[in-house]
């Protein structure tokens, strides 16, 4: 019953952040609830599974895989949001402020 | 010294993930970690002896309860923003000052901070880390500091320095 309400919100999450993606107006915005709500939703999903099956098999690798997720969502994202910055892509309307573009070569 | 701790750590790590003991998947998993350690160990940490402290766990322990509720709090910020109508953001990049020295902390702290309410770690120049932020609260550079690294970098410092 719990590991149904911890899976439930973390689908809940996973659908806000595929959300954000469409609704935001540029790549940086998509990015930030592509890494948050995602990986948060994820995690939840994970954390069921080790609720409803206890410390076994399954229980430990999903468990295993919540910091992997954790470290692979934070670097692809750093790597992504550079990678859109060096590549030109310019920052959305609604922008105030870009601090990086002055020191970037 | 650092090649033998990553070794025993991506060992476990593979033990862990596999979840058998039978020889063969330790042969494996010793090689694979052997191959591991020797292509990233320079990049591992420098100062072993820091693995020995215990105070650094206690502070790793309450670290990780506050980055937890943070998370939470990010992603209903986030979700928010996401739901609303009117979609309230205003994002930019900002410029804000480091404290923390070693690469081990700069790097947990780049990790913090692109999980933490609305804010993405684009890069390291120097002493200063560029932000990405979907919601600008002030015009102040010197305010930036407390609101985006403030909650973690004292705790940093005293895991990782």
């Amino acid at each position: 019953m719990v590991s149904t309400i911890i899976i439930t919100i973390g689908i809940a999450f996973n659908f806000l952040g595929c959300l954000g993606l469409i609704r935001f107006p540029d790549v940086y915005n998509r990015l930030q609830s592509a890494t948050k709500c995602v990986t948060l939703g994820t995690c939840s999903i994970l954390l069921g599974v080790l609720v409803h099956y206890g410390f076994v098999e399954v229980g430990v690798k999903a468990l295993i895989a919540i910091p992997l997720l954790f470290f692979a969502a934070t670097v692809g994202a750093h790597a992504l949001v550079r990678g859109s910055h060096i590549a030109g892509i310019k920052l959305g309307d609604k922008s105030v402020k870009d601090d990086y573009k002055e020191v970037e070569k | 010294m650092r090649f033998i701790a990553l070794f025993i750590i991506l060992l476990v790590f593979w033990l862990l993930i596999t979840f058998s003991l039978t020889l063969a998947n330790i042969v494996v998993g010793a090689v694979a970690a052997l191959i591991g350690a020797l292509l990233f160990g320079k990049y591992f940490v420098h100062n072993l002896y820091k693995f020995g402290q215990p105070k650094r766990y206690y502070w790793f322990v309450i670290y990780l309860g506050i980055f937890i509720w943070e998370v939470l709090k990010a992603n209903f910020d986030v979700a928010y923003r996401v739901i609303h109508p009117a979609m309230p953001i205003k994002p930019g990049i900002v410029r804000v000052p480091l404290e923390v020295k070693s690469e081990i902390a700069r790097t947990m702290l780049a990790n913090s901070i692109t999980m933490t309410p609305g804010t993405i770690t684009v890069d390291i120049i120097g002493d200063d880390i560029f932000v990405h932020w979907i919601y600008v609260k002030s015009d102040k550079p010197e305010e930036y500091a407390r609101e985006v690294s403030g909650r973690f970098e004292k705790y940093i410092k005293k895991i990782f320095e």
